[in-house]
């Protein structure tokens, strides 16, 4: 009774000053779709406050300085050595501070962990199409914050100075030199000098603890508001259409099970602070230009890059008294950006090719886009290739296989398993199609055989539930500019070469198993390509896509 | 759809007009039987839209007009208030309560660990991050799986509907939006006096441009000082480490290697960047000599070596990692960053990966004591490529 | 239905996808990698007291060694070097690994079950081709100690000189065309001086004016210390670095996540009790 009266009293206090009851009901009754893969983007966020904690910590006892000192602390093997500020007060933070290696192995899985789940999310909302309409701005929002996850972590593991990140920061450095024209400026200005200089450490110190994490916040902060303003989007089912949310509401539901959500986080982030070592600095020791060790590779999300430049053959030219390092900056800057661009673009594009200008808020199940679907299996392999190719001589050791025998095989494999995920990626979307297809038209196979008068066996299907139809029903793709088959002049989209080939992608980006009964075999596009009858969508009456306000100007 | 009977819900004792306010206990029979004859078993399904303003309902004590509307009519509820199953409830009541006590015993555990274990030596780290480590986890991953369990047995299962708006605003808005613009945009005047535009957007480009401006002194143009090392003649090679000079007869065992570093720069990074070079002893014969007095493609420059001892960059041409991994069997230089290979015997020129350039050799004689020395800088930029490198 | 689709829904179509799937990766994988040697069996050797260490040694020498490296340890072209001037140490690192003898001149000599196991046959071999031509003779006991050695001088010299092939912790590293550099987890203080002073196989030499007896034994400080140091941050996965803590990032924490998601968001079913 009390906390009852307690609560009223500051609710009404507050209430008096903010005027807050219509604003938190709506807040407190708003409804969240239920579906494991809209938790992903969650990991993101509670990652990013354990950083936040754990960094703060750190953040006390750290010294972002490049100053040599003599070591005199616990860990006995360097005593009276030289190393700088940083390293030392690294190796302090982890023998010297009671929690102290615990919180910095929290802070880099959580980092780990931080990447990996925006990989995760962002191949997601790929994968489902919600970066549609009205979301393009927040898909690009998205990548902002991927990109800038990526430069994060890079900085913050090599605040500590050691063998391991300065070896990372050599490369960052010689690749910042090759760009034509600029680079050494670049590299001057960034380093305050020739490298390593004084300067670097205390530079990424303030863009790893201040300028980013404000970034992030303000990014962030916006990511979640569009999100709240424009609601989330929901899987395909019963009664979900592009005009409604069907879930549970935010209090007490959803407050619970991302509340429940974030503690997993922590444990899981706990039990791998506890139980595996990361970054083990004393091991790598303090940096020195002159000192390398074999198998050295950065944090994970920084693979691709270090692949890229493995696999690239020798290729420069020099004119002029100039010289283009080919050899340097295209792996440094090609895979990124076309990766970052094309995921960047690629909303508008799909757009443009296929006229979709409708608000959607349904998602796509992947396979129902078999097109879009292996594209981004496309994209995830060449990333692969790439990867894998950063550790190769890792692998060369442990495969027992000839280090440059990886190199041959990536510099053919990352051209070769892109198309080959696209093709495989793309014929099992469309298998997966026509199994939907049949539970659809023939029902589910109920185990009961029965023997017809004429002799023959059949087994009994049950048709699908009205649930079940929902979930597998697939929403009528759009067609492009509908005109009229006998007028002579095109639609003002699909005229001239551009015009046709929209046509041409659109159809591409359309195949799909036709719904329409038993008609073809079932693979490739119908004649024209962008149908579907509305039987069996309008049927279970859901993924309607005429959401409310639509405009098509 | 069947609502309260009742009309209130636990803990609105002090909502005006909601009739009987203390009677009914929270969690009742009554909300059995409201549960009971609202479904057959499945969630209760409702649409949420605009509730009618004499239903609002409010947690916040003493709602104004909305409660008071008086109709003696309370909205009705749209969350159950207990799960369909109580037993089974109350079994996983007892669950979730376990793992909170566990997960409060693990709290108290980590404090406890934190001032039982002690650190500043490896074992007593290694000690201290399990036990810190893994009380952190229990009470977590206890909080965690409690919490799930009370969300999926403890509260009732909903599912509620809610209608979108169209996101795009209504014509009506739009056109008032337009007229609300563009009279401010009159009343500022600012697209009638073009002069007072033109000169304000000319007085904010050096404001935009200052603040990179002011950048300028990040760092000093690199002008020449790419193209050169500290190494000058007579500058004598140390070997790294004891930092001691380094005689021919002392290096001379054929398929030896060393690091070097200039005399006086031993603990300099920013000229060991640049200026860190390996020696490497050959057998007689192994050596691939060119015919000029400087550097040929494939080719060991003869009088810059000392009894088949050569000295080349340890600075890798890729992108500057240590290129240092050397095999005495097959005279490669590998560098393990990024796998480009030189051949030592013959300039350390590239026979595979991504270098384009052989590692520079140093010019190298002995000086009067016998000691190695170098005749002069490299005659080529050492390191990485760059545009202004030639 | 076409005869391909027919074929497709045969009951064994699954595993015989699979069966061919593993094939082929192991065909491939084979095609590829760069097999290392195993051991073949230890022939035995009867030492009488009274033969001189070098003739034993000879005698052994004789029996295991010469077919590869000639009678007089001169060297067969093409199959072994000459051994004739090595020194003890050489043959004792050789030996004392089990790399020695070798199953033949084309396998990498990797680390192997010893065949020649007593020490004193070892010493009895390397003793009879130091007579030969001398070399760098087996440390002794104090040399390789670790008294008064700097553990952290050695880490100094280790990054600068041996951990680009060895890495950090001498974990072990790959070479060029299918060599690799080998772990240093089980090399004993002696093997590891013998292995700076011979350069066995693609191994520099770091002969004693290179890098002195003193930080010889730093280095060997620094390897023994650090192998032996626990790991106080949990399991070392290996302390290769971060390709197994990708690893572990993905299939583990990631892969933990989304089963609590799964978890979280599941459905009841039609029988919520």
């Amino acid at each position: 009774m009390s906390i009852d009266r307690a609560l009223s009293g500051t609710g009404s206090w507050l209430d008096d000053r903010f005027r807050g009851a219509k604003g938190f009901r709506t807040f407190f009754r708003k409804i969240f779709p239920d579906h494991w893969t809209f938790l992903l983007g969650e990991i993101a966020l509670y990652t990013f406050i354990i950083l936040l904690l754990t960094g703060t910590f750190l953040a006390l006892w750290f010294k972002p300085s490049m100053t040599e000192i003599v070591y005199h602390g616990s860990y006995l093997k360097f005593d009276n050595m030289r190393m700088s500020e940083a390293y030392a007060s690294t190796l302090n933070i982890s023998f010297d501070v009671r929690g102290g290696l615990l919180i910095r192995q929290i802070h880099h899985w959580a980092a780990d962990l931080f990447v990996a789940a925006i990989l995760a999310h962002m191949l997601r909302i790929f994968f489902t199409g919600a970066y549609r309409k009205p979301r393009e701005i927040n898909w690009l929002i998205g990548i902002v914050l991927f990109t800038l996850s990526l430069l994060e972590g890079l900085f913050g593991y090599s605040l500590p100075d050691d063998l391991l990140s300065g070896a990372g920061l050599r490369i960052t450095q010689g690749v910042l030199q090759s760009i034509p024209v600029v680079g050494t400026y670049l590299s001057f200005f960034l380093f305050g000098g020739q490298y390593p200089g004084q300067y670097i450490i205390p530079r990424m110190y303030i863009l790893h603890v201040l300028l980013i994490p404000g970034l992030f916040m303000a990014l962030i902060g916006a990511h979640l508001f569009i999100m709240f303003h424009q609601k989330h989007t929901q899987m395909p089912g019963k009664g979900r259409t592009s005009q409604n949310v069907v879930g549970a509401p935010m209090y007490p539901y959803f407050m619970a099970k991302t509340g429940a959500f974030f503690f997993f986080t922590f444990a899981v982030v706990s039990l791998a602070a506890t139980f595996a070592q990361i970054n083990p600095i004393w091991i790598y020791g303090p940096y020195n230009p002159l000192a390398i060790s074999s198998g050295s590779q950065p944090d994970f999300y920084m693979g691709f890059l270090e692949g890229s430049l493995r696999i690239m053959p020798a290729w420069q030219w020099v004119v002029f008294g100039h010289t283009f390092a080919f050899n340097v900056f295209i792996p440094a800057l090609l895979p990124l950006g076309l990766i970052m661009t094309g995921a960047a673009l690629w909303p508008f594009i799909e757009q443009w090719i296929t006229g979709d200008k409708r608000e959607h808020h349904v998602n796509d199940r992947p396979r129902n886009s078999p097109t879009r679907t292996a594209l981004g299996m496309g994209a995830v392999s060449f990333y692969g290739v790439l990867w894998l190719e950063g550790a190769n001589d890792v692998l060369a050791q442990h495969l027992d296989v000839p280090l440059y025998t990886i190199t041959r095989i990536a510099q053919v494999a990352v051209f070769a398993v892109p198309i080959l995920a696209y093709i495989i990626t793309k014929r099992i979307c469309l298998g997966l199609q026509r199994k939907d297809l049949h539970l659809l038209e023939h029902g589910v196979e109920t185990g009961v055989i029965r023997q017809l008068p004429s002799g023959e066996f059949v087994e009994d299907t049950r048709p699908l539930d009205e649930e079940a139809r929902a979930k597998l029903a697939r929403p009528e793709p759009l067609a492009l500019t509908p005109g009229d088959a006998s007028d002579p002049v095109p639609p003002p989209g699909m005229r001239r070469s551009v015009g046709r080939v929209k046509v041409r992608l659109n159809k591409v980006l359309h195949e799909s198993v036709p719904v329409n009964g038993h008609g073809t075999d079932g693979h490739g596009a119908a004649p024209d390509g962008e149908h579907a009858p509305a039987a069996i969508s309008a049927a279970s009456g859901t993924a309607d896509e005429d959401a409310p306000g639509t405009d098509d100007h | 759809m069947s609502d309260s009977t009742a009309g209130h819900r636990p803990g609105d004792s002090d909502l005006t007009g909601s009739g009987s306010a203390a009677g009914l206990p929270p969690d009742g029979n009554a909300s059995d039987g409201e549960a009971g004859a609202e479904e057959t078993g499945t969630a209760p399904h409702r649409v949420i839209g605009t509730p009618p303003p004499a239903q609002a309902r409010t947690l916040l004590g003493t709602g104004p007009a909305a409660d008071a509307g008086g109709d003696g009519a309370v909205a009705p509820r749209e969350l159950p208030a207990d799960p369909p199953d109580l037993a089974s409830a109350k079994r996983a009541e007892r669950v979730v309560v376990a793992c909170f006590i566990v997960a409060m015993l693990a709290g108290f555990g980590f404090i406890a660990a934190y001032l039982i274990f002690s650190v500043h030596s490896v074992t007593n780290v290694l000690h201290s991050n399990l036990a810190l480590g893994s009380t952190m986890a229990i009470a977590f991953l206890a909080l965690a799986v409690g919490a799930t369990i009370w969300v999926r047995r403890l509260m009732p299962d909903v599912e509620l509907t809610e209608q979108r708006k169209p996101l795009r605003s209504s014509p009506e808005d739009r056109a008032a939006f337009a007229q609300t613009f563009e009279e401010g945009a009159d009343a500022s005047q600012f697209t009638k006096r073009p002069l007072v535009r033109r000169t304000l957007i000319a007085a904010t480009v050096p404001v935009a441009l200052a603040p990179i401006v002011l950048l300028r002194d990040m760092g000093p143009l690199p002008g020449k000082s790419l193209d050169r090392t500290v190494w000058r003649k007579g500058l004598r090679l140390l070997n790294y480490g004891a930092n001691t000079p380094i005689r021919p007869s002392d290096f001379s065992s054929p398929g030896g290697m060393i690091t070097v570093v200039p005399d006086g720069y031993q603990d300099d990074f920013d000229a060991l960047a640049k200026a860190a070079v390996i020696i490497i002893k050959f057998g007689p014969g192994q050596i691939v000599y060119g015919t000029k007095p400087y550097p040929v493609p494939g080719a060991v420059v003869p009088n810059w070596s000392v009894n088949n001892i050569v000295a080349y960059s340890k600075i890798c041409t890729h992108v500057g990692c240590p290129a240092a991994l050397y095999e005495q069997t097959t005279h490669h230089i590998l560098c393990p960053c990024h796998q480009s290979t030189f051949d030592a015997a013959r300039g350390a020129k590239v026979i595979f990966g991504p270098a384009t350039r052989p590692l520079p050799q140093l010019p190298m004689t002995t000086d009067a004591e016998g000691y190695l020395v170098a005749q002069s800088d490299f005659t080529e930029p050492v390191g990485p490529s760059f545009w202004e490198r030639g | 239905m076409t005869r391909t689709t027919a074929r497709r829904r045969h009951p064994a179509a699954g595993y015989a996808v699979i069966l061919l799937g593993l094939v082929s990766v192991g065909l491939a994988y084979s095609a590829i990698t760069s097999g290392s040697s195993t051991s073949a069996t230890p022939p035995s050797i009867a030492l009488t007291a009274q033969l001189s260490q070098v003739s034993q040694g000879y005698a052994i020498f004789k029996a295991d060694c010469s077919s590869c490296h000639g009678l007089l340890a001169q060297g067969v072209p093409g199959v072994g070097p000459s051994l004739i001037g090595v020194g003890a140490a050489a043959v004792d690192f050789q030996v004392s690994t089990g790399r020695m003898p070798s199953k033949g001149p084309a396998n990498e000599n990797v680390r192997k079950p010893l065949e020649i196991s007593s020490p004193a046959q070892i010493h009895a071999v390397a003793a009879y081709i130091a007579s030969l031509g001398g070399g760098p003779a087996i440390p002794t006991a104090a040399q390789v100690s670790m008294t008064g050695a700097s553990a952290g001088f050695g880490q100094q010299l280790f990054v600068a000189d041996c951990a680009q092939c060895h890495n950090f912790v001498g974990a072990g590293g790959a070479l060029t065309y299918g060599k690799f550099a080998p772990p240093l987890t089980v090399s004993t203080p002696t093997q590891i001086y013998e292995a700076m002073l011979t350069g066995p196989e693609a191994m520099p030499v770091f002969n004693n004016t290179t890098i002195t007896p003193q930080e010889k034994r730093d280095i060997i400080a620094y390897v023994v210390q650090t192998r032996a140091e626990p790991n106080p941050g949990g399991l070392s996965l290996g302390r290769v670095g971060p390709v197994t803590e990708g690893l572990v990032a993905f299939l583990g924490m990631l892969l933990f996540m989304v089963f609590a998601a799964l978890w979280i968001t599941a459905k009841h079913g039609k029988a919520h009790e």
